[in-house]
């Protein structure tokens, strides 16, 4: 570890709230039960407690948790329609859960002491992998060998379309990886500079120039905090509108 | 010595990826400026494109993010 040289100075370092620990007095292997577990535990029960009881009763006018249930799936539902759409509307369950994952593992995420799944590239590898994976076969089966138009750019010259072709090629296999390390990137280093302004907070205690820096730094935190908020729903939206036009070019590979 | 020299040229290397923020601040920048253009011109037609806007900024964004996640790398992985 070349980072550990000069953490001194730091109370903590910022980078320790993603560390992975197990709960119990275990060794951490792949099947031990985490802090990573127990947040995911925490998210889907939310997501439970969301839909079971704000679909439950089926009011006509509906109230505080329908109308959020009722607004997330109808938000989900038209993203799909316009960008993927109308045979795309057949994969909306698979998307919406994608949406509603991510969207509450962001949001537990910014609550104090909380863990951040997303943070993590092994959780949103997964996602991203299971995406690409879907949409590929989704591809093959929907349109056959058709689905390799989608690299064959018919609309250029046909001296350059092998080239484009190539180009074609490699941005499709990076999707994955752009598509997960984005997610993971923005929500990592979101929190990363909250914990580094956090940092400086404590500096009041230790000499006179913290009655300057400390209410700078916990301005900074609460201004960095208000755009987290923004980020959290945006990579959470960005996400999904990509699975949906990756899934459009699975259902409609023509260029 | 020779793996402080290493170290420095982690540290040195993780500073210059992150010049590859910047011109990935450039093209969000771009994107949303432009966007803003057009929109003003035809307001009526700005609410159907905030999708396109959106995926115009996460592709402008990837590409920053691959920047820091080189610095992060050489900061802890090398």
């Amino acid at each position: 570890m070349a980072g550990e040289a000069g953490n001194e100075a730091l109370a903590f370092h910022p980078m320790d709230q993603f560390k992975v620990e197990p709960l119990f007095d275990v060794a951490l292997d792949y099947f031990a039960v985490s802090n990573v577990t127990q947040w995911m535990g925490v998210t889907v029960l939310c997501i439970i407690v969301l839909f079971v009881l704000g679909t439950g009763k089926r009011a006509v006018v509906p109230g505080r948790l329908q109308s959020v249930a009722e607004l997330a799936y109808s938000f989900v539902y038209k993203m799909v329609e316009d960008v993927s759409g109308h045979d795309g509307v057949k994969y909306f369950p698979y998307v919406f859960t994608l949406f509603i994952f991510i969207v509450f593992s962001n949001f537990i995420g910014l609550i104090p002491g909380a863990f951040t799944t997303t943070s993590h590239i092994a959780v949103t590898a997964v996602l991203a992998m299971m995406v690409f994976l879907f949409v590929t076969i989704l591809g093959f089966i929907k349109n056959g060998f058709h689905f390799l138009g989608l690299f064959w750019v018919s609309s250029a010259p046909l001296p350059l379309r092998p080239i484009l072709a190539l180009i074609e090629l490699i941005s499709y296999f990076v999707r994955p990886v752009s598509h997960s390390i984005r997610l993971a990137g923005n929500m990592m280093a979101g929190h990363a500079v909250i914990k580094v302004f956090a940092g400086f907070a404590p500096l009041v205690l230790m000499s006179w120039i913290g009655v300057a820096v400390t209410p700078l730094s916990i301005l900074a935190i609460t201004a960095m905090y208000g755009l987290e908020i923004l980020v959290c729903f945006i990579q959470a939206y960005v996400f999904t509108i990509l699975t949906c036009v990756y899934l459009k070019d699975a259902l409609h590979p023509g260029h | 010595m020779t793996g402080d020299i290493v170290q420095m040229g982690a540290y040195i290397g993780a500073g210059l990826a992150c010049m590859g923020m910047g011109g990935s601040a450039i093209g969000v920048g771009n994107v949303a400026g432009n966007f803003l253009a057009g929109a003003l011109r035809n307001p009526s037609a700005a609410a159907g494109q905030t999708a396109t806007l959106f995926i115009g900024i996460a592709f402008a964004e990837a590409l920053g993010i691959f920047s820091f996640l080189v610095a992060l790398l050489l900061m802890f992985a090398v």
